[in-house]
């Protein structure tokens, strides 16, 4: 009885002291945003920013919102993380295979980079990335061109810019038709091997369907695309396909960073599977390969996802540096528009829901994929 | 036994030694470079690739560097440039600081020397080295800041790596119990307590640190009343510490997940009170269980504090990027940011190598 | 002898390519010429510059069930794991079933099919339920059809008497169930050899019995053993020769009778002492 009426005295308490702080606290903003003359509100969203963005995926003038321009820099976080999350995973696997490598040389090269990416601070590499290795680049006059159509400077990356025709789309239809197609053919196969004990080359097949039906589809329908060029006009280039320097910069730290975290996380899962199953396929007369695909990844997925998980939550999280090397994304828009209205409530507000939002995704996703890889333990 | 006559002697073979391709430099190689067609392509692959890293890198580092002279030597030559570092060691060091109280901050640093030596070197009480550790902080402070007998240095001078081991050390002291408290606050079985912690912990560790030392800095100005207004590297500072008390928390609370039940139930039994029994038997196992976890937590604090120059503040990172603004030596941001990543480097790197000699150290072997 | 249970099964399974040979118990007694199975000749292996096998000459005829003992360290398990390739060895040569072990995978791979392994720490594959761990290697690497495997794990499974956890997963099996599944799983490939690594020294004393236990069953077909223990007991009542080893080379080989009651070396004598 006693205890009852201490829980609920507690609760009164602490119920009370987050209402009193909160009231104190805004009332105090209240006086605050007046003496200073700072508006309140989401008016601001509709006045005409006046920002210059030179890298968005939609297009943006100048002229347009704040509203408009924030959301421009929500797209570009979005499409940074998005970029980085596949970008990271697919080298950090490699380098977390090279760790576990038997090569020597191998294995310390990938250990060498994994505990320098580690130990550096990411704002470090960023600047690092950005002000040593891209302005190194020459000037667009004698930029680099490795291949036609391809040329590199302290601008950006110049690319030939695909300009899509009706046939475009027939092959883009055509390559998914060739990925249905396969997974129709690895579902035969499975059966046709439950059943006869021999299942199909999917292998083959499947990268002969991916070469052979688009080709077709593209020799069919021509003019599939066309591309337009970087051309230079005067000091710089116009048209074609550009990756900004910050973009870039911005890109290959975030990738090699969280890179050496997922390489860790997938050598940790490879090494938790006990030495003793891989000497027990091997006296069955299991293959290596299919020891590896049938054995190992199941459970060393395990183990690595829910440490991935974090991996990619932080990687977005990370993409907020792009203010520090000026790429426009959500928080250096944001920041942009706080320095010009000093509406920090609002911005901040709603670069948290944004933010939580994005967390909310990424974990429901990677929860789903650890549910659908979890052992039966005793 | 029915024979009593003796067995015939056993004569064993005498080990012979190991074939000449087997063992030493040559087997070495064989076994770990060229054990079949593709590991030997890899090691081909990796020698061509350091040979077209290595050599350039060295002459640049070392052999062509200047390591004496001036501005004029360092233009000359093809190499790095150290001189602009010992030039600007003052500014990457402890940033603005006037130069004639420069002995107060080298002796903050000579004091955490003798207490990192001997916090290493396992010398004297546990107890003693905690309490020392928890007054380090309030004697740096001192010597920097000034106050009493020394003259005030303000806190817009300072800056370089002191602010950034300031930063992130006073971040760690404090994060690590708030961090024990939200985790024990977490695990309450008072709904309002839990909802509390939850909805400090949760929303802190769902957004980036910008956005928390965005709001430090910006915006805890207007939340405060006029008269209670804090200088900058402070407002950092506390955001430093609730971002780093929500990560501490869910280190902890998965530490006292791992601690049996039975141990909280002995401890009733006992008679221990709910702060008595926290205290003295799950909280020190607990810690002990998630011991390299917080260390990482640790090292990454120290990382993240480089993100303050965004806010304004000049620390290592931000010493190292305006020295490397200076109209007299423009230029040499790479060796700017090569020394300060070594030195983030050497910290961290050392920060780890200490952790997994602890949890060596603390493992409990079943 | 006949046992019911066991014929019937069989013929389920007689489509299926048996390299088991067929004598039954009848034809036991008109015991043919028995070939050797597995020759070590001057087989020599070195772990980095320790010696760990000396100069090992053996013949193993096939259907002979041999158990080797010795003081640990003493290269037995070793031995047993240079026959399928498990370990390489740097000097003299192992020829199984016809076949020589070469560094060559093909090779390799050829003699794995055939001979079966039982480890000491069972080795089961925990993600996999039992019946999975079973048809896992008839199904892609004899390229069996799913029914056919599982018939025959199953049949298998109620030879070791443990086909009512067909469904479960290792992690929820004793340890002496785990090891009769992993006995099991070896059979499913029906190997011409079954090599046994100190299969009950990780097994609670309670739960060594039923693993001897079907040990012993499996000693009355006509599988080439070789075990290697420190089970006393078993190797009196199964084996056909017992081999001593110590410090990386064969001491004694004999019948049980003559191990045990006369052995030759003194060696021996004071390993027997040890033990008993």
């Amino acid at each position: 009885m006693q205890r009852k009426f201490l829980n609920l005295f507690i609760q009164a308490g602490v119920a009370g002291a987050v209402a009193f702080v909160s009231w104190t606290l805004f009332q105090n903003t209240q006086a605050n945003l007046e003496a200073r003359n700072i508006a309140s509100g989401f008016d601001f969203m509709s006045v005409e920013s006046g920002l210059p963005i030179n890298d968005s995926l939609l297009p943006y003038e100048p002229s347009d919102t704040y509203g408009y321009a924030f959301f421009i820099g929500v797209l570009n976080t979005l499409y940074v993380s998005l970029l980085g999350i596949f970008a990271a995973t697919a080298i950090g696997v490699l380098i977390g295979c090279a760790r576990v490598s038997s090569n020597w040389l191998v294995s310390r090269l990938a250990a060498v980079y994994v505990e320098i990416l580690r130990n550096v601070p990411l704002l470090l590499t960023l600047f690092f990335t950005y002000v040593v290795v891209l302005a190194s680049l020459p000037h667009p006059r004698a930029s680099l061109n490795p291949f036609t159509g391809i040329f590199i400077n302290n601008r950006g990356f110049y690319l030939p810019a695909p300009v899509p025709y009706a046939g475009f789309w027939c092959v883009t239809a055509a390559v998914l038709l060739s990925f249905l197609m396969i997974f129709i053919i690895s579902r035969v196969s499975k059966r046709k091997r439950d059943e006869t004990g021999k299942g199909l080359p999917t292998l083959m097949i499947g990268a002969s369907l991916l070469v052979a039906v688009p080709s077709l589809t593209w020799i069919l329908s021509a003019p599939v695309v066309d591309f337009e060029f970087a051309v230079l006009k005067g000091f710089n280039f116009r048209g074609g396909l550009v990756l900004r320097p910050e973009f870039s910069a911005l890109m290959i730290g975030l990738v090699l960073y969280t890179a050496a975290f997922i390489a860790e996380n997938v050598r940790s899962g490879i090494q938790s599977v006990n030495k003793g199953q891989v000497e027990a396929a091997k006296a069955l007369g299991v293959k290596s390969s299919l020891t590896m695909r049938r054995i190992i990844l199941p459970q060393a997925l395990r183990v690595s996802i829910p440490a991935t998980t974090n991996d990619y939550t932080s990687l977005v999280k990370n993409s907020s540096l792009a203010v520090a090397i000026g790429y426009p994304d959500m928080v250096s828009v944001g920041g942009t528009i706080i320095g010009q209205n000093d509406q920090a409530i609002e911005i901040i507000g709603l670069w948290m829901a944004v933010y939580l939002a994005i967390n909310l995704v990424v974990s429901a996703i990677m929860n789903w994929l650890n549910a659908k890889v979890q052992v039966v333990e005793r | 036994m029915q024979k009593p006559a003796a067995r015939e002697k056993f004569k064993p073979l005498a080990s012979e030694p190991a074939p000449i391709g087997l063992i030493g430099p040559i087997g070495w190689v064989r076994a770990n470079l060229f054990n079949g067609w593709f590991n030997s392509f890899l090691t081909i692959i990796c020698v061509a690739f350091l040979g077209v890293i290595i050599p350039p890198f060295c002459s640049w580092m070392f052999f062509d560097a200047v390591w004496f002279g001036d501005s004029e030597t360092c233009r000359a030559a093809s190499g790095a440039c150290w001189t602009f570092i010992g030039h600007k060691l003052q500014v990457f060091l402890i940033g603005p600081y006037p130069t004639s109280e420069i002995w107060r901050p080298a002796a903050a640093a000579v004091l955490l020397a003798a207490l990192i030596l001997a916090t290493t070197l396992r010398l004297g009480n546990k107890y003693f080295l905690v309490i020392l550790w928890l007054l380090y902080p309030c004697a740096a402070y001192f010597l920097i800041n000034g106050g009493w007998f020394l003259p005030r240095v303000d806190q817009s001078r300072w800056g370089g790596l002191m602010l950034s081991i300031g930063l992130a050390l006073v971040g760690i002291l404090v994060s690590v119990p708030l961090g024990i408290l939200l985790a024990l606050g977490r695990r309450s079985r008072i709904i309002a307590v839990k909802s509390l912690c939850v909805g400090i912990i949760e929303p802190i560790r769902g957004v980036p640190l910008i956005t928390i030392l965005f709001m430090a800095s910006v915006m805890m100005p207007l939340f405060l009343p006029e008269h209670l207004q804090i200088n900058n590297m402070l407002r950092v500072q506390i955001g430093i510490i609730l971002f780093s008390s929500a990560y501490m928390a869910e280190v902890v609370r998965g530490g006292l997940q791992a601690v049996p039940r039975g141990q909280i139930e002995a401890a009733t039994a006992l008679g221990l009170n709910y702060w008595k029994m926290n205290y003295l038997v799950v909280i020190p196992q607990a810690l002990r269980n998630v011991l390299p976890s917080l260390i990482g937590r640790c090292i990454a604090l120290f990382k993240d504090t480089s993100l303050v120059i965004i806010v304004g503040l000049l620390d290592f990172l931000g010493a190292a990027k305006a020295a490397a603004q200076d109209s007299n030596w423009l230029g040499y941001d790479a060796e700017a940011y090569v020394f300060c990543a070594l030195i983030y480097w050497v910290i961290c790197f050392g920060m780890s190598r200490y952790g997994r000699s602890i949890e060596a150290r603390t493992t409990v072997h079943h | 002898m006949a046992d019911p249970s066991k014929h019937a099964p069989r013929c389920i399974i007689e489509g299926v390519r048996l390299k088991l040979s067929i004598q039954t118990e009848t034809t036991q007694s008109a015991k043919k010429e028995r070939d050797v199975i597995i020759a070590l000749s001057g087989v020599n292996k070195w772990f980095g510059s320790f010696h760990v096998l000396k100069n090992i000459n053996l013949s193993v005829l096939r259907g002979e069930r041999i158990v080797i003992c010795g003081p640990s360290g003493s290269g037995k398990s070793t031995l047993v794991r240079c026959i399928n390739g498990l370990e390489e060895h740097q000097r003299g040569s192992i020829t199984v079933d016809g076949t020589l072990l070469t560094s060559k995978q093909k090779g390799i791979e050829k003699i794995r099919q055939e001979v079966g392994m039982v480890f000491q720490n069972f080795n089961l594959f925990p993600h996999m339920s039992v019946l999975q761990n079973l048809t896992f290697a008839p199904i892609w690497v004899r390229k069996m059809p799913k029914k056919q495997a599982e018939e025959l794990a199953m049949h298998y499974l109620a030879r070791v008497q443990i086909d009512d956890q067909a469904d479960k997963y290792p992690g929820q099996l004793s340890g002496g169930q785990q090891q009769r599944v992993a006995i099991a799983r070896a059979l499913c490939m029906n190997p011409d050899i079954l090599l046994f690594d100190e299969p009950t020294s990780a097994l609670d004393p309670e739960m060594v019995k039923e693993v001897l236990d079907v040990m012993v069953e499996l000693a009355q077909e006509n599988i080439t053993m070789i075990c290697v223990t420190h089970e006393m007991g078993f190797a009196r009542t199964v084996a056909d020769r017992i081999i001593f080893m110590e410090e990386g080379e064969i001491v004694e080989a004999s019948d049980p009778e003559s191990f045990f009651t006369n052995p030759r070396y003194d060696r021996t004598l004071d390993f027997l002492n040890q033990i008993l």
